[in-house]
């Protein structure tokens, strides 16, 4: 490197070393793709390494403090900038960095560093983190899912199909007894779990503790009722980590199998709840709360298949990651891949579904995908051909709304989702064949029935605003 | 009552033909069959009793119906399960798993509640069965 490299005052990221198209990425090292739309008159490796500098070891001017250090260890290195097709002066930068900068078994130390800073720079007119690569030298210094899907099965005697569940509703207002009512009939009537909403912790009209003693009232009936194991995710987010522990050790202490906490709770809190959770042998679900302020735009924030990856690192047993035909934003190939990310060991590099690199997760369990939000049985053969086995549906409305009562729109949901199983295994196509397959399911279920006459027909058709840039070429026979 | 545990209790019960159907199924996934039966139906009840091993090497899903059946044979009365399994790498667990015959009668299951201090509740599922001994719980048969 050139003496003028170190003269004092700012020289471009690009002459500093953080721009390495000759750089080999190695095994060990953490790669990032990272979408740039540069200002104008920014070239778009000076944003790449820009953002390699920015989010290494870079600050705005020289200093001369750098050469006391083995700084070519420590530089990111943005050492491939593609322009993204159709995209006027969008491009993909993709930076490695030397696992050196990272502390062990630390997602706040990971994010820190990679959208610590360079998020805010101003030489960007927008930046968003596509995907990442975490070596297994990394994804090793994380304990993982609580349980993972595996375990999950086993402890809850459940094979062979996807786990439903539904979300009580109205999601505020309910006094703690009648809020039980609803767990109760829903697990009952044939679900699997029930749920408490993001939102719902500790307010005035029905405090966590009241809600708990209810909901396991409810829980414990159901066994009871159907001979099969049956949870409720008490949802213990609160203000502080104390507060936390106290309602997760009162939820074990009452026999709940799963507990739940929300993503605003902040990185660090997941990981102490996830290490709580296995610890005390408690499925962990994740509610994703928050994530579209980030990660729904595609020039700007963070793409979800990265949060799904940190999540698994972070080790929660279940995190909701899209319906592709519910009411919530969730292109279908975009949604394969964040799936993938979870429930795989390893996942190869795939640009239809929107995955930069080949991610190997060196025997960590997975992570159990949860598909929520504007779902009904008259969609069970879609959901199941987009979401597969190992998935929870949860159907709120779908439940909660059935003109027959709670335990019918569970019973219906339950029944829908094993006449499609029992179908597929028959070898049935049954993605085309599903409104058959469930009509003549409901010649023997009114309550099935009953549902697919009120949802049969809703769909939400809306374009996706996130969908992967390369889209899949139809094959001409 | 009727207890609702394994893939497809809330359908009407499987036709032996369907059943042939689903071993079917397992077998060209690679999964080797196997039968259980217990009178314990407690969903902690991990261990059914095993109808003899895993059946690896068969291949015609109509020799897990002939099993089926013989197991039906010895006990008319208890609950009989199909479990496929998936030996593959990273699973290594049941795939599959439905309950193939109940006895005539499930009377199901008792809940006990202990009422501790601070409106805590101890919950206990009691299966009825279990009050008779083992071997006697769903009338004739063993």
């Amino acid at each position: 490197m050139s003496a003028g490299r170190w003269s004092a005052g700012v020289i471009p990221y690009a002459e500093m070393g953080y721009w390495r198209p000759d750089y080999q990425p190695k095994d060990s090292d953490i790669l990032a793709a990272f979408r740039i739309t540069p200002q104008e008159g920014v070239p778009p490796e000076e944003a790449g390494a820009a953002v390699a500098g920015e989010s290494s070891t870079a600050t705005w001017t020289v200093v001369w403090t750098d050469r006391l250090t083995s700084y070519e260890n420590y530089q990111g290195k943005c050492y491939r900038v593609e322009p993204v097709p159709g995209q006027e002066n969008q491009f993909i930068a993709y930076i490695a960095y030397d696992l050196d900068l990272f502390e062990e078994g630390s997602i706040a130390n990971l994010t820190s560093s990679i959208i610590g800073n360079v998020f805010g720079f101003k030489a960007l007119k927008a930046l968003r983190l596509e995907d990442m690569r975490i070596p297994a030298h990394y994804v090793k210094t994380f304990q993982g899912p609580a349980h993972g899907i595996v375990m999950e099965r086993e402890y809850l005697g459940k094979f062979g199909r996807p786990l439903l569940g539904a979300t009580v509703k109205p999601k505020l207002g309910l006094s703690a007894r009648n809020y039980g009512r609803v767990v109760y009939e829903a697990l009952r009537g044939g679900l699997d779990f029930t749920k408490d909403d993001e939102n719902i912790n500790s307010q005035p009209f029905m405090r966590w503790r009241d809600r708990f003693l209810y909901c396991m009232e409810g829980v414990n009936r159901a066994q009871a009722a159907t001979g099969e194991v049956k949870g409720h995710y008490l949802n213990v987010t609160a203000g502080t980590m104390e507060d936390m522990y106290e309602r997760a050790d009162f939820a074990k202490e009452l026999g709940s199998v799963i507990v739940m906490i929300d993503l605003t709770i902040g990185y660090t809190a997941i990981q102490s709840m996830a290490k709580w959770a296995r610890a005390n042998g408690v499925l962990l679900h994740l509610h994703r709360a928050g994530h579209s302020t980030y990660t729904r735009q595609k020039s700007h924030g963070v793409n979800f298949r990265v949060i799904a990856k940190w999540m698994r690192l972070a080790g929660v047993d279940h995190i909701h990651a899209g319906t592709v035909v519910g009411k919530l934003e969730g292109d279908p190939n975009s949604v394969r891949g964040y799936y993938d990310t979870l429930r795989l060991d390893r996942v190869e590099a795939d640009p239809v579904k929107g995955l930069y690199f080949d991610q190997e997760w060196a025997s960590m369990p997975g992570t159990m995908p949860v598909a929520s939000g504007g779902i009904h049985a008259g969609q069970m053969h879609q959901l199941l051909h987009y979401l597969g086995e190992d998935s929870i549906l949860q159907f709120g409305g779908g439940t909660i709304g059935h003109p027959m009562g709670i335990a019918a729109g569970a019973t219906a949901n339950r029944v829908a989702l094993e006449a499609m199983i029992k179908a597929r295994n028959e070898g049935r196509d049954y993605l085309a064949e599903g409104p058959d397959i469930l009509r003549a399911a409901a010649k023997n279920s009114r309550e099935l029935d009953v549902a697919l006459s009120t949802w049969g027909d809703i769909t939400f058709t809306y374009e996706s605003t996130d969908t992967p840039d390369v889209v899949e070429t139809p094959v001409s026979v | 009552m009727r207890i609702t545990q394994g893939t497809f209790s809330y359908l009407p019960d499987l036709t032996d033909e369907e059943i042939t159907a689903q071993a079917g199924y397992a077998l060209g996934q690679g999964w080797p069959c196997s039968v259980e039966f217990t009178d314990d139906p407690h969903p902690r009840n991990s261990y059914w009793e095993m109808w003899g091993l895993p059946m690896f090497d068969l291949t015609d899903p109509a020799g897990v119906l002939y099993e089926i059946n013989e197991c039906r044979k010895a006990y008319p009365g208890h609950y009989i399960r199909l479990n496929a399994y998936d030996a593959s790498y990273g699973r290594q667990t049941t795939a599959l798993q439905f309950i193939v015959q109940r006895p005539a009668e499930e009377p199901g299951f008792r809940l006990d509640r202990e009422e501790t201090s601070d409106r805590r509740v101890r919950y206990t599922l009691h299966p009825y069965a279990l009050d008779r001994p083992e071997g006697d719980r769903y009338g004739a048969g063993r």
